[in-house]
């Protein structure tokens, strides 16, 4: 069948009125109702600003009683993930905001594979959710992954360091990237705009996915795509926080007084604070949001399902001569998550139905798949599930 | 040049004399200026510091001039050293300086080796200057001395505190040489933050017995202006040779859009505080303490690793002549020593070759004898058997004769039957 789509604009005809167009504000109303949540990582060396600036966005103060290590504590540390979940409301909007801090990260002296803690945990939180979501009660899935993760670039070096590099390159297929300049105040307008090409021109020459901005269509506004463009053009973003206020130029704003002048945080002459915020908090959390879960949470998920099957065909080589056909999907078991009795039962209930709805999906996944692969791929299926 | 700080006690022996009028002496200390004027001074600087944070900048403004530097990779393997060397004039003194910078500290993942280049170079530094010292024909006034006079340590402005690298490299120089910290971008602190980092950063120095230049403060002339300063330390720098005008003046800043930082604006930070105490008031005495308390350390582990000692087990004092005669003799001793081992060996292995070839020969000929024996035994068994054999074949052809005789003795016997036969046929 041939569908053309036909916009029929039913404003001029009163008489006959439908009534889909309220739609967008019955979504805004549920959603409201509903409440939004999001995770913030932020990662980066130690005295980069990131706890001011956390401070500065969000406007709180998640930092209250924080202890931090001496120099001589610090050179073996280890690297740990720290939670602060905070509940705040805005004009009925209520948002569960977490933010996730990785304190000891590059501190100590030998900082080899220190992302690893890191990379563990956003890995746990895909783990988390897999699960709750392949469960038998769906209703109440607490969405723990990580949504965003401001890495903190250090200005007092030529631009990226080693371990930057590999940092970003260990985590910028698992969650959503946005590189951030800290404390942007120790350079002047010019050297900014150098130390960010340089940045972006290393981001591309070591291969790193950093997190890209949704192309706005075609018909969309000249001030719009100019300021879309404009976005485009600060990463990384020069920041600089603080949350005292001080007195400039007659009126009261957040900066940092020094003896030759005031930085005045949401001045975008002096910083792209504004910037940064508006992006993460007023127009792309939601696309943040989507990309976490459309493609790295999926790539997980795919990633999961293949090693299951592959593990599940092992299990099938090795047991076709006892013809046992006892073999589960094995869920692959994270650390330090506790289960109480109940939750045994259920979870071994729930495997047994998940053997049978993923063998499902898995079906209908090849068949999207490219001939060969799904041919050898039906045959083993098909011995499974005789 | 080895002159003590300490001032001068009088002797015992000698009784002070007061002078009835001017005798002149007292141009000593200017015919002593002229002299090093017309040698020149020589003066070396390590800075060390992450790549980036501003050593050469801040070495650029102190001098005022523009040393050629190039922006360093954050992407080397191991830590470097680099230094450059460059002669400077101001009024008629001449100064040799040398910059030594640190390529790629702080860079690596790993970092528990960074320090380990640098302790390397300031030990070849005191070790040429050792080697040039005990030479016998040595020319030491002539000597372009290299050690490391000074070291800026460049601290990250965190604003919490220091690095645990710093602390690591620091606790393994102190002992060499003369440590100045100095927090580097200081654009970056504001002054309340300022105040409380430096008192972090020292607290950490002291708790962990870290020992950094502390200004002399033993000449009553310049012993109060250093004590100030001692208590500004860390000093916080802010580094730049762009001029930006301020007033009707061109002065060393850097411009940002919400305000100048003037470089030598005492309130905006201590660069004039360095410059001061760094060149103006102490560079000498930078240099006496290298030379007096690091150096002398330094030769003093060297010495007593190869073997030396001031003092003998009876704890009388040994000149260094006796030590170098006792250690020549023991090192005959030893040779000589050595050399019997040797030879023993040698004999030894001969003599073991020697019976190995022996017990070699031996059984060849145990074995010759013995396939002798056994050749013999078979020729004779085969003899035996050659005589059976001919006695065998002369008894056969006895017998055959014998049998030939009587089987002719039987035909012609036959014939006279058959004859009588044929005969009594007739009949």
């Amino acid at each position: 069948m041939n569908y053309s789509s036909i916009l029929v604009c039913f404003k001029d005809q009163d008489k006959e009125y439908v009534g889909f167009a309220t739609l967008p504000n019955q979504v805004h109303r549920k959603s409201v109702k509903k409440g939004f949540d999001f995770t913030l990582m932020v990662a980066g060396e130690s005295g980069l600003g990131k706890s001011t600036l956390v401070n500065s966005l969000f406007l709180t103060d998640l930092y209250k009683d924080r202890k931090l290590l001496n120099a001589e504590e610090r050179i073996t540390q280890t690297v740990e993930i720290t939670k602060h979940t905070v509940d705040i409301e805005e004009k009925g909007v209520k948002l569960k905001l977490t933010i996730v801090d990785t304190p000891g990260f590059g501190d100590a002296v030998n900082n080899t594979e220190c992302w690893k803690s890191v990379a563990d945990y956003i890995d746990q939180q895909f783990e988390q959710y897999f699960r709750d979501e392949s469960g038998l009660n769906r209703k109440n899935i607490q969405d723990n992954r990580v949504h965003c993760c401001l890495y903190f670039i250090s200005p007092f070096g030529h631009g990226l360091r080693p371990l930057d590099v590999e940092f970003m390159k260990a985590l910028h297929e698992k969650v959503n990237i946005v590189p951030v300049l800290a404390k942007a105040d120790t350079l002047t307008p010019s050297e900014v705009k150098k130390k960010k090409i340089k940045i972006r021109e290393e981001i591309e020459q070591y291969g790193i996915k950093i997190y890209q901005f949704p192309d706005c269509d075609s018909d969309e506004d000249e001030e719009f795509k100019q300021q879309d463009l404009e976005l485009k053009e600060s990463i990384p973003f020069a920041v600089i926080g603080s949350n005292t206020v001080v007195e400039a130029k007659g009126k009261r704003v957040r900066g940092r007084l020094y003896p030759w002048g005031i930085v005045e945080v949401e001045n975008s002459a002096h910083c792209d604070f504004v910037k940064l915020r508006n992006m993460l908090v007023r127009t792309h959390m939601q696309d943040l949001k989507d990309v976490t879960r459309e493609t790295h949470y999926e790539n997980y998920r795919a990633q999961c399902i293949q090693s299951m099957t592959r593990m599940v065909v092992k299990e099938r080589n090795r047991n076709k001569l006892t013809r046992e056909s006892g073999t589960d999907f094995p869920i692959p078991v994270v650390p330090g998550v506790s289960e109480s009795e109940t939750e045994k039962l259920i979870r071994e209930k729930d495997e047994e139905v998940r053997r049978h709805t993923l063998l499902r999906k898995v079906q209908s996944q090849q068949r999207d798949k490219t001939a060969t692969d799904s041919h050898t791929r039906k045959h083993l299926i098909c011995t499974c599930v005789t | 040049m080895a002159s003590s700080d300490v001032a001068r006690q009088p002797d015992k022996g000698v009784r002070p004399l007061s002078l009835a009028g001017h005798v002149g002496f007292d141009s000593l200390p200017d015919q002593l200026v002229n002299k090093s004027i017309c040698q020149g001074f020589c003066f070396n600087i390590l800075c060390i510091g992450e790549t980036g944070i501003g050593k050469s900048t801040l070495m650029d403004t102190l001098f005022n001039t523009n040393f050629e530097n190039f922006e360093s990779s954050h992407f080397e393997p191991q830590v470097k050293l680099r230094a450059q060397t460059y002669d400077l004039q101001e009024s008629n003194v001449r100064l040799r300086l040398t910059v030594v910078n640190t390529v790629g500290f702080g860079d690596q993942m790993n970092k528990q080796e960074s320090y380990q280049p640098v302790v390397d170079y300031i030990d070849r530094q005191f070790e040429s200057y050792l080697q040039e010292e005990l030479k016998i024909k040595r020319s030491l006034h002539n000597y372009h001395d290299s050690r490391v006079h000074a070291c800026l340590y460049f601290i990250s402005p965190s604003g919490h505190s220091l690095k645990s690298l710093d602390l690591v490299t620091m606790k393994k120089l102190d002992s060499k040489v003369n440590i100045i910290p100095v927090i580097a971008k200081a654009d970056t602190i504001s002054k309340s933050e300022l105040h409380k980092f430096k008192i972090k950063i020292m607290s950490e120095l002291v708790s962990n017995g870290v020992q950094i230049y502390q200004f002399p403060l033993d000449d009553e002339t310049v012993a109060k202006v250093n004590t100030t300063m001692n208590g500004h330390l860390p000093f916080a720098v802010v580094g730049s040779t762009e001029e930006v005008s301020v007033g009707n003046k061109m002065v060393k800043a850097r411009q940002y859009p919400w305000g100048v930082v003037q470089v030598e604006n005492e309130n905006h930070c201590d660069f004039v505080k360095l410059r001061e105490m760094l060149i103006c008031v102490n560079m000498e005495d930078l240099r006496e303490q290298t030379h007096t308390r690091h150096y002398e350390l330094y030769r003093r582990c060297k010495l007593e690793e190869m073997g030396f000692k001031d003092t003998d087990p009876e704890c009388k004092p040994v000149s260094l002549q006796q030590t170098y005669e006792a250690k020549r003799q023991e090192f005959l001793v030893e040779l000589q020593k050595r050399e019997d081992e040797m030879r023993q060996m040698f004999v030894q292995r001969v003599k073991e070759k020697e019976a190995e070839l022996k017990d070699a020969e031996r059984e060849l000929q145990g074995r010759f004898e013995q396939l002798k024996r056994l050749h013999a035994d078979e020729k004779a068994a085969l003899e035996e058997k050659k005589r059976l054999f001919e006695d065998d074949q002369s008894s056969f052809s006895k017998r055959r004769a014998a049998a030939q005789l009587l089987q002719a003795q039987s035909l012609t016997a036959n014939g006279k039957k058959d004859k009588d036969r044929k005969n009594s046929g007739f009949m």
